[in-house]
C-alpha cells in the first residue's frame, strides 16, 4: 500500500514537472518545473534501493545543473516570458504533440506487449550495500569506461572555457 | 483489493515513456535553446528510470552503473551546450533556436 502511494505521489511530481518545464512560458519557471521533475525521479530511485543514485540525482541534478541554468538565465537576461503563440515554422507545434503520442503509444505499447519477460522486482543488495555493489561494478567491470569519463570531463572544460571566453581585439594587445 | 498492489516494472516503464514522450513535445514546441535543453534532461531522465527499473527487475546492479555515467555525460554536455549558448546570445542578444539555424557565425 506504502509503495502504491509512494508511486503515484512521486509519478505525479515527475508528470506534473515535466508539464511546467514545456508549458511555463517563462524560463525561470520552467527550470523550477525541472527541479520537481528531478526530485520525483529521486523518490522514484529511493522506491527502486538505488539509495546512492537518489543522492546523486539530488546533489548533481537538482543541485548543479539546475544551479547551471539558472545562472546562465539570469547572466543572459532572458528571463522574460516567451511568447508561445508565435510559430516560426508554422505546422512545427502542431504537429510535435502529435508525434509525443505516438511516441509514447509506440513505447508504451512496446512495454505492454512484452511485460511478461520482467520477472518480479528482485532485492539486488541489502540497502546498506547498494553504494558497496555500485562501486564494485564501476571500479572493477567499467572501470575502463571511468577512466573514460575522466577524459570527457577535462574535455568539457577545456571546450566550455574556450567557447565562453571573449577573444581580445587586436589592438587591445 | 487495492492494499496488494505494487508498482510492477512495466509501472515504472511506462512512467518512463510518458516522460520521454513530453521531453520530446518539449523539443519540438519549444523555441528558446535553454528551454530546449530542459527538455532534453527531462528525455534522459527517462532513460535513467527506465535503467533503474530494468535493473531491479533483472537483479543486476549494472543498470544503476548506467545510470551512473549517464549523469556524467549529462552535467558534461549541459557545461558544453551551455557555453555556446552563452557565446551565441553574445553575438545576438534574444536569438531563438530558429534563427541560428544556419550554423556560421
Amino acid at each position: 500500500m506504502t509503495e502504491l502511494v509512494v508511486f503515484v505521489i512521486a509519478s505525479l511530481m515527475v508528470l506534473g514537472g515535466a508539464i511546467g518545464v514545456i508549458l511555463r512560458p517563462n524560463p525561470v519557471h520552467a527550470a523550477l518545473s525541472l527541479v520537481l521533475t528531478l526530485f520525483g525521479v529521486a523518490v522514484h530511485f529511493v522506491a527502486m534501493q538505488a539509495h546512492f543514485l537518489a543522492a546523486v540525482q539530488v546533489i548533481v541534478y537538482a543541485g548543479a545543473i539546475v544551479v547551471l541554468f539558472l545562472f546562465v538565465i539570469m547572466l543572459l537576461g532572458v528571463d522574460k516570458s516567451e511568447d508561445l503563440r508565435i510559430d516560426p515554422l508554422r505546422v512545427q507545434r502542431a504537429v510535435g504533440p502529435l508525434i509525443g503520442v505516438g511516441v509514447a503509444a509506440l513505447v508504451g505499447t512496446a512495454v505492454i506487449v512484452s511485460r511478461g519477460l520482467f520477472g518480479a522486482p528482485q532485492e539486488i543488495t541489502a540497502p546498506e550495500d547498494n553504494i558497496k555493489a555500485l562501486a564494485r561494478s564501476v571500479f572493477s567491470d567499467s572501470v575502463f569506461a571511468f577512466e573514460l569519463t575522466s577524459v570527457l570531463l577535462v574535455v568539457a572544460v577545456v571546450g566550455a572555457v574556450l567557447l565562453a571566453r571573449r577573444t581580445p581585439k587586436k589592438e587591445e594587445r | 483489493m487495492l492494499a496488494s498492489v505494487v508498482p510492477t516494472t512495466t509501472w515504472y516503464l511506462l512512467l518512463s515513456a510518458a516522460l520521454f514522450a513530453i521531453g520530446a513535445v518539449g523539443v519540438f514546441v519549444r523555441r528558446n535553446p535553454l528551454v530546449m535543453f530542459m527538455c532534453i534532461e527531462l528525455m534522459l531522465n527517462a532513460v535513467n528510470l527506465s535503467f533503474v527499473a530494468f535493473s531491479r527487475s533483472f537483479g543486476d546492479i549494472k543498470g544503476q552503473t548506467a545510470v551512473f555515467f549517464v549523469l556524467v555525460v549529462a552535467a558534461a554536455e549541459v557545461v558544453v551546450g551551455l557555453g555556446i549558448i552563452v557565446a551565441i546570445f553574445r553575438k545576438r542578444p534574444g536569438a531563438n533556436a530558429d534563427d541560428i539555424a544556419a550554423l556560421k557565425g
